[in-house]
């Protein structure tokens, strides 16, 4: 038990540095891109601006202090638990990230249960026989699904459904699942098939790969020769031996899910954090991106502290170790 | 006149593209929608809306703003002008029009214009309105400490009287011709004296047909109809202004029903709109240009300039860069004040009079010049300088290409550091409007144009004073030869907006101002 705690808080002390990390790197990076939130809002007609004005608006985006004192005052912020407030949007980051993350969170869930139920299944029957057409089509599979841009698919469901059947739920405007469950199903449901496709590629792949090795392996010879049979011997013992690189590849893939699928948001609008950053960015609004951006990379370090977890879990040799 | 701050271009061009050909190859097969161009139509010319109804209106992005005065961006432009009124406005045919002003007189020297205002008019909060709220608004206006967009449009205002609530006086330095047409923009937009910037940043309280109902970030905004508005009623009951970031998303919203009606900039995905929709062509006031910073580099010969000038080919960079949507035009876009596109040293390209102007200027072997280009701020830039780059090298002018962040392009536009730059910069109704602020050598832009003459000065200040349309019309024209002569930019093409509408509308009417200011007339059958 000492051995887990020790290990569970060296991971968390690690996270904590690589948010810090992140803070700092995201904080400076920000400035560093030309332009700020006056040139932004007002493009080349800031050109006409005088003296007194600029110093008024500079005051109004917060662009009037140091940068240090700018960054120390974003952390003491934080601690606070203020993700600063959009002049564009006149609200808090805080309210507008609560309104965004759980749409990403939920298409993150969808997608990742989209790619597991394609993924794993098309994996462990292309492992089973190798070489043949039904390797040979996982494999195909993967590939369209690795080679197939995520823009040009949703561009293409988006157009052909609402051209031809009428049927584009996403064009009104976005709906809760606590507002409305059935539209909020049907928006989720043409960008989670988009993400899930893409996503189930790698797991196809990893799941294959991981299967072939697991097969390989003494103990399944000495099963198949008890007589064990193939389905108990698939699921029981080589899948379940097979499971840590694909709960590997499943954690990083809802991390980056996590992080917004920017470009399926922005075509199937949804108000996801990957738009409130994108938007941020396009904007300068410093506040809107270094808070968002931390807290999508805090919300990738949980998941990979639970992946860590998931290990224990899943195989005795973790916990052992 | 400035460049367009297009929030809706798109951050991601070859997404755009792409998206746009991947409608194409879905959607072409659904080409029932009728497509035309059309010149605005007063709007009394067609059918009554009929009442009531809620319009969705797709936008690419939300509106960064709901203070007026501070508004830059087109969704929050086109969003506000139905929501705050000003004291003149225009008609779709550009006419200044009576506003919150019923009629006004201008004294025998131009220097006073006295404005006779609206009885019966109130705020959305209820509270009426009167003289004191236009002085409080231009006054505010006026404050530097205030930043507001419009300031310089009052910069000739030197005293506001209220002789009594329904009477404006404006005492101005000089005589203002194009005065009354620049009050139009929403940037000047008369709000209650009892309001101010910080309680209009989070709602609005304007004299226009519609109220700000909600607004979601990222989401939508909706306006619905304010009861107590002064003209004629709105027959919308609402007007949403949905958030759709993506052009082929909204047009696939329009194809299923979903949105009403939307703007495109671009042709492409405009026509993959299928059903009942109509796509109308409305050409722009703004201009698409190769500006030469008279003032830097090889630029500051005047040789070097009309080498370029007679060395472009503009309908060819159209047709190349836009796929011919547009119109080639001289500087001057303002329809009452049109230049003749064909009136400069080359009407047509002209490759030995280019090589000629090269001699002269002392570079015969060739030269080198660099043009700056933003990538992101709107769409085609990059498409047009290489089509012009191009055109040069054939007459042995290397253009290289810094193509830019639209964050470093505007940086280095605003500092005037280029040679030259293909812009996109918006036009006006009234030529001083348009150019007032860049070439007058007192012009606040003065620095980014590159160029001034005593000539020029001359020109602006009684064409600012010039009450005879004809004489003025004159001396516009000679402002148009001047640089036309001197090759101060190379003026290329007009682009066009493509207003798509669901056939269940009636009653808007789209403008060459890219204004929305006929939704208030809009509704459903």
């Amino acid at each position: 038990m000492r051995v887990l705690e020790s290990a569970v808080v060296k991971k968390a002390a690690g996270s904590l540095a690589t948010l810090v990390g992140v803070a700092i790197f995201v904080f400076f990076m920000l400035r560093a891109i030309p332009g700020d939130a006056i040139s932004a809002s007002l493009g080349t007609e800031a050109a006409g601006l005088t003296e007194v004005q600029r110093k008024s608006l500079e005051e109004y985006y917060g662009l009037d202090q140091s940068l240090a004192s700018q960054f120390f005052s974003w952390v003491g912020n934080l601690f606070q638990g203020n993700l600063g407030f959009s002049v564009r949007a006149q609200q808090s980051v805080l309210d507008l990230t609560a309104a965004a993350l759980p749409v990403t969170f939920q298409l993150a869930v969808f997608a990742i249960i989209l790619a597991l139920a394609i993924g794993v299944p098309v994996g462990m029957l292309a492992a089973s026989r190798v070489g043949k057409p039904r390797d040979v089509i996982g494999q195909a599979l993967s590939l369209i699904g690795l080679s197939v841009p995520a823009f040009l698919l949703a561009t293409t469901l988006l157009t052909f459904l609402a051209v031809n059947l009428g049927f584009n739920p996403n064009g009104l405007g976005y709906k809760t699942f606590f507002e409305d469950p059935v539209v909020n199903l049907q928006q989720m449901l043409l960008p989670s098939l988009v993400l899930g496709f893409g996503i189930s590629a790698p797991i196809i792949r990893t799941t294959r790969a991981a299967v072939l090795d697991v097969s390989g392996q003494d103990f399944v010879r000495t099963a198949k020769a008890k007589g064990v049979s193939t389905r108990r011997l698939q699921f029981k013992h080589i899948l379940r031996n097979a499971l840590i690189p694909i709960v590997t590849m499943t954690g990083l893939q809802f991390g980056y899910l996590l992080g917004g699928a920017v470009v399926v948001e922005q075509i199937f609008s949804l108000p996801g954090v990957g738009r409130q950053v994108l938007t941020g960015i396009q904007q300068k609004e410093y506040a809107l991106v270094q808070s968002t951006v931390l807290v999508i990379a805090a919300a990738f370090v949980i998941v990979n502290l639970l992946t860590d977890l998931l290990y224990r879990a899943i195989d005795p040799r973790v916990r052992a170790e | 006149m400035t460049q367009l701050n297009r929030q809706s271009a798109s951050p991601i061009k070859a997404l755009a593209l792409a998206s746009a050909a991947a409608m194409v190859l879905v959607g072409c097969a659904a080409a029932d929608e009728e497509q035309e161009t059309v010149a605005p139509t007063a709007s009394e010319t067609q059918e009554p809306a009929a009442v009531g109804g809620n319009m969705v209106v797709g936008i690419t992005v939300d509106p960064d703003t709901i203070f007026p005065w501070k508004a830059t961006q087109f969704q929050a432009f086109r969003m506000l002008e139905n929501v705050y009124d000003t004291l003149t406005a225009f008609d779709a045919d550009l006419n200044v029009v009576p506003g919150l002003a019923e009629s006004w007189e201008i004294s025998a020297d131009g220097t006073s214009i006295t404005f006779d205002l609206r009885d019966g008019v109130t705020f959305a909060d209820g509270s009426s309105f009167g003289s004191e709220d236009v002085k409080y608004s231009y006054e505010a206006i006026q404050d530097e400490e205030n930043a507001a967009v419009a300031r310089s449009t009052l910069g000739g205002v030197t005293s506001i009287e209220t002789p009594d609530a329904d009477t404006v006086v404006l005492n101005l330095a000089t005589a203002d011709v194009g005065l009354l047409a620049n009050l139009t923009s929403v940037n000047l937009a008369i709000v209650s004296s009892d309001d101010t910037e910080e309680s209009l940043s989070t709602a609005t309280n304007g004299t226009g047909p519609f109220v700000l109902e909600s607004r979601t970030a990222g989401q939508n905004v909706v306006l619905a109809r304010n009861s107590s508005y002064w003209g004629n009623p709105t027959p919308l009951d609402t007007l949403e202004f949905r958030v759709l970031p993506d052009e082929a998303a909204i047009a696939a919203a329009m194809s299923a029903g979903n949105v009403q009606m939307a703007v495109f900039s671009d042709p492409i995905t405009a026509r993959t709109v299928s059903g009942g929709v109509t796509v109308n062509t409305t050409p722009q006031l703004s201009y698409h240009a190769l500006m030469l910073n008279a003032r830097n580099g090889s630029m500051t010969s005047t040789d070097v300039r009309l080498a370029i000038s007679c060395a472009i080919d503009r309908q060819s960079v159209l047709d190349t860069a836009l796929l011919g949507e547009g119109e080639v035009t001289g500087p001057i876009t303002s329809p009452a004040f049109k230049s003749d596109p064909n009136a400069r040293p080359c009407p047509e390209r002209d490759l030995a009079k280019s090589a000629e102007y090269l001699a002269a200027s002392g570079n015969a072997g060739g030269l080198e010049i660099d043009a700056i280009v933003a990538q992101d701020l709107y769409a085609g830039a990059v498409d047009i300088a290489q089509a012009v780059a191009a055109q040069l090298a054939e007459a042995n002018i290397t253009l290289n290409l810094e193509v830019l962040e639209s964050g470093t392009y505007i940086d280095r536009w605003i500092a005037g550091d280029f040679e030259t730059a293909i812009a996109l910069n918006g036009g006006r109704p009234d030529p001083d409007g348009m150019y007032g602020r860049y070439f007058p050598s007192t012009g606040n832009l003065n620095q980014v144009s590159g160029y001034s003459s005593d000539s020029m000065d001359k020109l602006f200040a009684d064409g600012k004073v010039e009450g005879d349309p004809a004489a003025r019309k004159a001396i516009y024209d000679a402002v148009s030869k001047e640089l036309e002569d001197n090759a101060v930019w190379v003026w290329l093409f007009s682009g066009y907006t493509y207003t798509a509408t669901s056939d269940t509308i009636t009653g808007f009417t789209p403008m060459t101002t890219g204004s929305w200011q006929y939704l208030r007339t809009t509704g459903l059958q």
